[in-house]
């Protein structure tokens, strides 16, 4: 009865708050038909900005499941001074707003920065240019890979890494032929997690894009520029592409959960 | 068991990350010669969309090849200025006011003199502030004071970060100093006031209009004509009414190339060609066509009939955007005691 009730409360709050926006997005974006929809990707600014945040997502991705393995490696395998500290830096862009997270970017590679007078004179700009925002949302998606690989590595697979130790692999062989692939269900959970905080990413990039139209916006800073253009069909449609790639994204992790959770129960 | 990590996939993966990398690091000048960037304010949208088009092919025309990829992005004035400021690659600054330009002069980016530069100080298309208010004006909004009246909510964007929320409130403030007894004592109370009816600052004109026009908040919404033009003519006709107060101020957004990206981009002679385009008889009608008033004065008077009689006084009798941003916008200034305490 009690779990009647609980689970009462739980589709409740789900229908109230997290069912009408994504169908009201859907709603709005065919309000004009379906041709009107469809128009909006006749525009080569909003093809851009779907290929930039494929982009700026995919190079994201692959540089933080990098980082993230290196740091969970690390943190999960050795006991080193500063160790405790290290695992609440790298969960620092969790509780830091995105904001924030794009302004430090600017304060080290904008023209008024420290970096920004050299890279202007070599012609390679960072801020208000692709690898700036892709800065910008590493900096945002970095703790996820970590956060989500570190538990499995703590616990999992320990005497298999020794028996191959024992056996004489090295420290990459074990890395890649022993602890990586005992976890790579949770690797994948944490990488697929990246993607799709990388795709939504807002306020970061929004402060290093300078929102140029073609250019430099991604999936969402492009459907506020067509928003405050009114252009609310456009803007809607691309919320409709960016909320079915985001619950693509979102479904993939939770087939690969549930696989996780079936082989901890078979384990 | 490891058929992820296989070498085929590792390779597939190093050959994905090379190819998605490759993009990100070219050299910005590969793509500059061929493309301008116009760095405006919020709610000239719709004029640049229309500008960008008819130059671009009167370029063309003119010289020939391939027409020129023109792109402008919009936001708050001030917010505008300060990416440009950190380096946003404008090679044309379209800004809502000269001390938004001014800044990227004293940095550097143009020269100090950058106003007489082009006619008119620089300003191509004028504006003014004006009232917004819901059809059949329901609340009786009719003049500078009926803003303050109990019930009345005002809807205005922040003046730290847009250049219209700036002009609004210096056509409040200028038309309280006008008032018999007007000293700065008494403008302080009116704005003091004032500003206890605004129920949210957003951070563009475009936001604000947005908060008035399509999310319905407010009764009045103090706004550029051309943005008021706009929303009456276009977005909801029957649903809004401009009232023109009896004094406000003339609004004036200019306009620069920004010399040291256009050198450094090869941009110099188009951005010229740019900025004068919009002088030109063809692009002061594009102006009009979309609300902001010319200052070829023969093509304001063929568009007479869309713009309404105003009595302004300008910034120089304020004192300048110097002194203005000084004493109401810095940190400390008027702006901060008026709507923190």
């Amino acid at each position: 009865m009690t779990r009647f009730m609980f689970a009462s409360i739980v589709y409740l709050l789900v229908a109230i708050m997290i069912i009408p926006p994504p169908v009201l997005v859907f709603v709005m974006a065919l309000s004009h038909g379906v041709g009107t929809m469809l128009a909006t990707f006749a525009d080569p600014d909003a093809l851009s900005a779907i290929r930039l945040t494929v982009l700026v997502t995919a190079a994201t991705v692959v540089i933080n499941t990098g980082f993230g393995v290196m740091a969970a490696w690390t943190l999960s395998q050795f006991r080193f001074p500063g160790r405790g500290l290290l695992i609440v830096l790298v969960e620092l862009p969790l509780s830091v707003s995105p904001v924030v997270g794009g302004l430090i970017w600017l304060l080290v590679f904008g023209t008024q920065g420290w970096w920004g007078k050299v890279l202007e004179q070599w012609g390679y700009p960072i801020m208000f240019a692709p690898p700036g925002m892709v800065l910008a949302t590493l900096f945002v998606t970095f703790p996820y890979v970590t956060r989500t690989l570190m538990p499995m590595l703590a616990h999992n697979g320990r005497e298999a890494e020794e028996a191959a130790v024992m056996l004489g692999a090295g420290l990459w062989q074990v890395l890649w032929h022993v602890t990586l692939p005992g976890a790579r269900l949770a690797l994948v959970s944490g990488v697929l997690l990246t993607t799709a905080r990388a795709m939504g990413e807002f306020g970061a990039v929004s402060v290093v894009s300078g929102h140029i139209p073609g250019l430099t916006e991604t999936m969402p800073l492009h459907i506020e520029t067509l928003y405050n253009g009114y252009q609310t069909v456009a803007a809607f449609t691309m919320a409709a592409l960016l909320a079915l790639m985001a619950i693509t994204v979102v479904i993939a992790r939770n087939i690969v959960e549930r696989r996780h959770a079936r082989m901890g129960i078979a384990a | 068991m490891s058929d992820i990590f296989s070498p085929t996939r590792r390779r597939f993966f190093g050959l994905a990350l090379a190819a998605g990398a490759a993009p990100l690091i070219r050299p910005r000048r590969a793509w500059a010669a061929s493309t301008l960037l116009n760095v405006s304010y919020d709610p000239t949208r719709e004029l640049y969309q229309e500008i960008d088009r008819d130059f671009s092919r009167a370029w063309a025309q003119a010289h020939g090849g391939s027409p020129v990829q023109i792109r402008t992005s919009h936001g708050g004035s001030g917010a505008q200025a300060r990416s440009v400021l950190e380096g946003a690659p404008a090679d044309i600054v379209t800004l809502g006011l000269a001390y938004d330009i001014d800044i990227l002069a004293q940095n550097g980016l143009l020269a100090a003199d950058w106003q007489k530069r082009l006619p008119h100080n620089s300003t191509p298309f004028t504006s003014t502030i004006v009232f917004l208010v819901r059809k059949g004006n329901p609340k009786n909004i009719r003049d500078w004071p009926d803003l303050l009246r109990d019930g009345v909510q005002v809807i205005t964007p922040n003046p730290k970060t847009s250049g219209g929320a700036r002009w609004n409130y210096l056509a409040a403030w200028g038309w309280a100093l006008r008032q018999p007894g007007g000293t700065p004592d008494t403008a302080r109370a009116y704005l003091k006031s004032l500003f206890g009816h605004v129920p949210v600052l957003d951070t563009g004109a475009r936001g604000a209009t947005n908060s008035f026009v399509q999310r319905g908040l407010g009764d009045v919404l103090l706004a550029w004509e051309d943005e008021a033009l706009l929303a009456t003519r276009e977005l909801g006709p029957e649903q809004f009414d401009i009232v023109v107060p009896p004094v406000t101020i003339l609004a004036e957004p200019p306009v620069a190339v920004v010399d040291r990206n256009a050198q450094a981009h090869g941009t110099t002679e188009i951005a010229q060609a740019y900025v004068e385009f919009l002088f030109s008889p063809v692009g002061q009608k594009i102006g009009a066509r979309h609300y902001f008033r010319p200052v070829d004065p023969a093509i304001l008077a063929e568009n007479r009939e869309r713009f309404a009689d105003v009595h302004t006084f300008d910034i120089a009798s304020l004192g300048g955007w110097a002194k203005v941003q000084k004493d109401h916008f810095a940190d400390g200034g008027i702006f901060d005691g008026i709507y923190t305490k």
